[in-house]
């Protein structure tokens, strides 16, 4: 599932970036979510969400080929990775992270934030699905 | 293995720099849960009776609760404990926001802080990292900006606990501020903060919390926010948050106005939730997983200033609102946005504005002595009052302890009108046809404060019904003289189960505002714990922590007991002066007979004491 954001709907309340990490990792740990939420106050109060727009930078910097797209999402190919994590610097949003293991995760689309979003702030991008 | 807790606690001695992390004791969190009980526990163990609360004796503990930071919904409150420089007594406070998540992503369930540092610092805690840093820079700075420049400097991903001048300067009722309109606002704990030359309490966490099955929880915490989410409440209540109250409690005369002379304010249509909306709001602003967000932050503008601020809550809407008389919204939240950079709480601070206003109007306190003249509905006025009372100048100096400190030194029959219990200002709810409500008050722990039970809904409509169907059902006509009979039961069970919510580390508006049942939190304890316990064990639970609280107060405050449990003569003897419940005011003797009830059921004496068998029973003696 590809995602897309209504930044002005999102109240900061952070429920998508736990259920991210314990769909994806099984734990509580938001620091280590493939979503982020900037609160930007007190001026203007306003939030900003940072996602991964599955853009294929990650996948153009990867010097192994080892991410690479299916159905316009970007997979880690763990068997190829290298843990050199220039994905993890390149990545224009700053959303890949690098995990306890020392290898990088970047949102796998699952829709779980989607699913569990209070405000409707995170949404499934259907309109570009299949571009 | 403690599932569901970070597993330590840190203790820091702020006199010698001295850092002691802890394994969270196990018997603790059975016997206490965390949050609430957890800083009742330590403060009752801690504290020497006869300590000053703004000396360095004084501790202050600070306790996310099991459910903090997890999957579910509310899982962001705090709890904050000291003795309190209001009462003398017992003192907490419950805050939200993203503080207590990360303190748990650090690795602590409690923070316990004890001495006093040399100079004015800031507490930054990195993980495992931990360091006591000059907090030059920002002395006499307002909270928010404090947070603000403190973010910048650190990092977005630090949550930070910060105190405006008021809390430097030990005003009684300053408030720890916290995510840019989040406050720890009762009982002074900002004071005792600043009384440790602490500033400010910056924490970023990136641990997991270990769960004990993490997949289940996982599926049961996705459920409650899809049945929160389907609630009728979810849609009606969550777009005006507490603020919706404010219109139902005119309608049932419970608003107080004008330092609580009268019950109904004919302005409230100006300063309610829809003003909020049209006139206010830039966004809703949700604490830690929350699906309900009752924070409106927004932007005001009046003739005196203009700010952004989160808010105002009902709470800050009745007594900058109501109490001083404020009557439009963009003053109400300026006045709002005031207290929070002075860091003083709303509550306290716009009962002790609205008091020293119908002070002046009764000739009890001049011009002279205030350095100018004041009047109910000037923001002007207010605001002058709260920046003398933060700097604690001229008149402020008296201000800052208080009301009933105040009324100490203006006589003139002003306690009559010193609207307290035990020394904390009284919340947003006029009980004079509340007898329920009153005796919430009346017998709260730290004072008169709203949040132990709730009981006004019982005096109303003598039903259960959560609050937006309060809300929905309105007041139905003329009002009947609420009875007595049978409300010390609600409100013992209510002191049992709001409370709970603080021992747990959540928020109780999901069950209280929108009627999200109990029962997933039992089940949801569980799958994230191990540890199977009923509701009603940990009711039970909260009951102890009740009798803790009150052989604190037995403890620590000289001569405590029932002459401590009155609301002030205002409300037993004058009668409410317009609106819904003109003419009515409750008598001393009916009050007199809740109260022997009340104690006969609680095992205390007819003083109010817990009697030995009580204490007892409870494993306290």
């Amino acid at each position: 599932m590809k995602l897309k954001v209504k930044e002005e709907r999102c109240s900061g309340c952070n429920v998508c970036r736990v259920v991210c990490t314990l769909q994806n990792f099984g734990a509580v740990q938001p620091s280590q979510a493939l979503l982020k939420i900037k609160g930007q106050f007190p001026d203007p109060g306003t939030y900003k969400i940072a996602f991964c727009t599955q853009c294929g930078v990650c996948a153009e910097t990867c010097p192994e080929e080892a991410i690479v797209e299916r159905d316009g999402e970007y997979d880690i190919n763990y068997t190829i990775c290298t843990q050199c994590l220039i994905c993890v610097d390149s990545c224009p949003f700053d959303v890949i992270v690098v995990t306890e293991s020392g290898y990088p995760a970047k949102c796998t689309g699952c829709g779980k934030c989607v699913e569990l979003c209070p405000r409707e702030a995170v949404l499934a991008d259907h309109d570009s699905e299949g571009e | 293995m403690l599932y569901g807790y970070a597993g330590s606690i840190l203790k820091i001695d702020l006199g010698t720099g001295e850092k002691k992390i802890e394994n969270t004791p196990e018997k603790m969190a059975e016997e206490y849960l965390g949050g609430r009980g957890f800083v009742a526990r330590l403060l009752y163990d801690m504290i020497e009776p006869g300590t000053d609360p703004l000396g360095p004796a004084n501790v202050i503990v600070i306790a996310p609760g099991p459910l903090s930071g997890h999957l579910l919904p509310g899982s962001g409150k705090t709890h904050f404990g000291a003795l309190s420089p209001a009462t003398g007594g017992y003192g907490d406070s419950n805050m939200g926001g993203h503080f207590g998540p990360a303190l748990k992503y650090a690795g602590y369930d409690c923070l316990v802080l004890e001495g006093a540092a040399d100079k004015l610092s800031t507490l930054v805690i990195d993980n495992n990292d931990i360091k006591i840093v000059s907090a030059d820079t920002l002395q006499g700075k307002g909270a928010i900006d404090a947070e603000k420049e403190l973010k910048e400097q650190l990092g977005e991903d630090f949550q930070v606990l910060t105190i405006g001048p008021a809390g430097e300067n030990r005003v009684v009722y300053a408030c720890i501020s916290h995510d840019f309109g989040r406050q720890a606002g009762r009982t002074g704990v900002a004071a005792v903060l600043g009384s440790k030359n602490i500033k400010a309490v910056a924490v970023r966490g990136s641990k997991p919390i270990p769960v004990f099955d993490p997949q289940a929880a996982q599926a049961k915490g996705e459920e409650m926010y899809r049945v929160c989410f389907g609630k009728p409440g979810f849609k009606t209540w969550t777009p005006y948050g507490t603020a919706s109250i404010t219109g139902w409690a005119n309608e049932v005369g419970a608003f107080p106005t004008r330092n609580f002379q009268t019950s109904y304010a004919d302005f409230h249509h100006k300063i309610n939730g829809q003003a909020i909306i049209d006139r206010l709001l830039i966004t809703d602003k949700g604490c830690f997983g929350c699906p309900t967000p009752c924070g409106k932050y927004g932007h005001a503008k009046t003739t005196v200033g203009s700010a952004f601020v989160e808010g105002p809550e009902y709470e800050s809407i009745a007594t900058l609102g109501g109490s001083c008389c404020l009557e439009e919204i963009e003053e109400v939240a300026y006045a709002n946005y005031v207290c929070d950079q002075l860091g003083l709480d709303t509550i306290s601070a716009g009962v002790v504005v609205s008091f020293a206003m119908e002070c002046f109007e009764k000739g009890v306190i001049t011009a002279v002595d205030i350095g100018r003249e004041i009047s109910f509905g000037s923001l002007e006025d207010v605001v002058y009052l709260l920046e003398k009372i933060a700097a604690t100048e001229g008149i402020g100096k008296i201000l800052a302890g208080g009301v009933k400190a105040a009324a100490a030194v203006f006589g003139g029959g002003s306690e009559r009108y010193a609207i307290h219990v035990k020394g904390l200002e009284w919340s947003g709810y006029e009980c004079r046809n509340a007898p329920g409500m009153m005796l919430s008050y009346m017998t709260a722990d730290v004072g008169a404060h709203h949040n132990r039970s709730w009981a006004l809904g019982y005096d109303v409509s003598e039903s259960d019904a959560d609050v937006s169907e309060l809300i929905e059902a309105g007041a139905g006509g003329s009002l009947e003289v609420s009875s007595p009979e049978g409300k010390v039961d609600h409100v013992i069970s209510m002191q049992h189960s709001r409370p709970l919510y603080d021992a747990l580390g959540i928020c109780r508006l999901q069950t209280m505002e929108i009627g999200f049942e109990t029962s997933y939190y039992e089940e949801v304890y569980e799958l994230i714990t191990g540890r199977k316990i009923s509701w009603q064990e940990m009711l039970s639970i909260s009951e102890k922590i009740w009798q803790l609280t009150r052989q604190f107060n037995v403890k620590h405050i000289e001569g405590f007991g029932r002459s401590y449990d009155y609301p002030p003569l205002r409300f037993m003897e004058e009668p409410v002066a317009s609106g819904p419940n003109k003419g009515r005011y409750i008598e001393r003797k009916i009050l007199d007979k809740m109260l022997d009830e009340y104690y006969e059921k609680r095992g205390w004496d007819e003083n109010g004491i817990p009697r030995a068998g009580t204490l007892a029973r409870f494993g306290l003696a």
